[in-house]
């Protein structure tokens, strides 16, 4: 027994060092992850996706994000007011004529997923809860990022009077590598004190 | 050539498919009943009803009517016997008159899925504007319209 004292010092040397390599790669995929959620927080916190992820019974338009203009409501199903639904206006593209934007299935996200005023912390919980991002997986958050609708963010077309809408701060394909990261490292979220 | 119907009667027209219906309606179709407003999809002069659901035709290309049922103020009762146009006539609502094609057609609408609307459901779906202020008689008719229907 004495004589394999040195061997099985070895081994728990070995496997202490693997312990720890592992828990640093772990450490850096959490940090990977964290920094990935930053990424993605920076664009869904753009009027972009605000604008349509409100907390109100309308949807709001422009970088100052005022209130939809003629007195546009939610409806019950986001869709809009009964007789005046948003495709009364948005068709399924962005109209060069009239400067209204348009895309797939233009409508408000449900009340439940609802961004205005979070956090970013907040906001990371809200996106993976379940009961508030439409029963919503991992995979599922990003199937719903590869809609058309959320796309359209990235080409928003020319508003009323010429200026073109702008962008969320990150590029599309990044934004989505992004997401695909978070999901990937478990989908942490910030600590409150960051 | 893009195809659809207005008013039931089938047409053709050979337009840019960018064109706004308003103008396919007006110049080519010669519905002039139809009016051009704001140009922006915002006061709603130039409602039509494409598929039996009320549609700003100034933001909405020619190309996306292809193979749609269209129905112009023309169209939506030839004798004007539509509750709306009857209750319209008793209210005498109309001032200048310029917006209240489109009116009528948003009024249709409505009507169409809340029979019975409460000022609260016509303050949501009647956002059109009107320069000569007649909201007051708008409410009133569409109130006697639901009646009538």
């Amino acid at each position: 027994m004495r004589r394999l004292a040195p061997l099985i010092a070895g081994v728990a040397l070995i496997l202490g060092t693997l312990d720890c390599a592992r828990a640093e790669d772990e450490s850096a995929d959490h940090s990977a992850s964290l920094a990935a959620f930053a990424r993605m927080a920076s664009v869904m916190m753009s009027p972009r996706c605000q604008n349509c992820h409100t907390v109100t019974a309308f949807p709001r338009q422009g970088d100052d994000r005022h209130r939809h203009q003629m007195n546009v409501m939610r409806g019950a199903d986001g869709h809009g007011a009964p007789g005046m639904r948003c495709a009364t206006c948005h068709g399924t593209s962005n109209n060069r004529d009239s400067g209204v934007p348009g895309s797939d299935d233009w409508h408000l996200a449900p009340l439940s997923m609802g961004w205005e005023g979070l956090s970013r912390r907040e906001l990371c919980f809200h996106l993976k809860d379940a009961k508030r991002n439409g029963g919503r997986s991992g995979a599922g958050v990003i199937d719903h990022l590869k809609t058309h609708l959320v796309a359209w963010a990235w080409e928003p077309g020319i508003a009323v009077g010429g200026v073109a809408r702008t962008v969320p701060p990150l590029g599309y394909a990044a934004f989505l590598q992004a997401a695909q990261t978070w999901v990937a490292g478990g989908q942490p979220c910030p600590d409150p004190h960051s | 050539m893009i195809s659809f119907t207005v008013n039931n009667r089938a047409v053709q027209v050979d337009a840019d498919p960018e064109t706004p219906l308003l103008w396919v309606l007006r110049d080519d179709l010669g519905l002039t009943g139809t009016k051009y407003g704001c140009g922006i999809a915002a006061c709603g002069a130039c409602t039509v009803h494409v598929g039996g659901q009320p549609v700003r035709s100034c933001s909405l290309p020619v190309a996306a009517a292809q193979g749609k049922a269209i129905t112009t103020i023309e169209g939506l009762a030839a004798d004007r016997s539509h509750p709306v146009q009857q209750a319209w006539i008793e209210h005498q609502v109309p001032q200048c008159g310029y917006c209240q094609s489109g009116m009528i057609m948003a009024a249709a609408a409505l009507l169409k899925v809340k029979p019975a609307p409460t000022d609260a459901d016509i303050d949501a779906a009647i956002t059109n504007i009107c320069r000569c202020g007649t909201y007051a008689r708008i409410r009133k008719a569409i109130h006697a319209a639901a009646r009538r229907a």
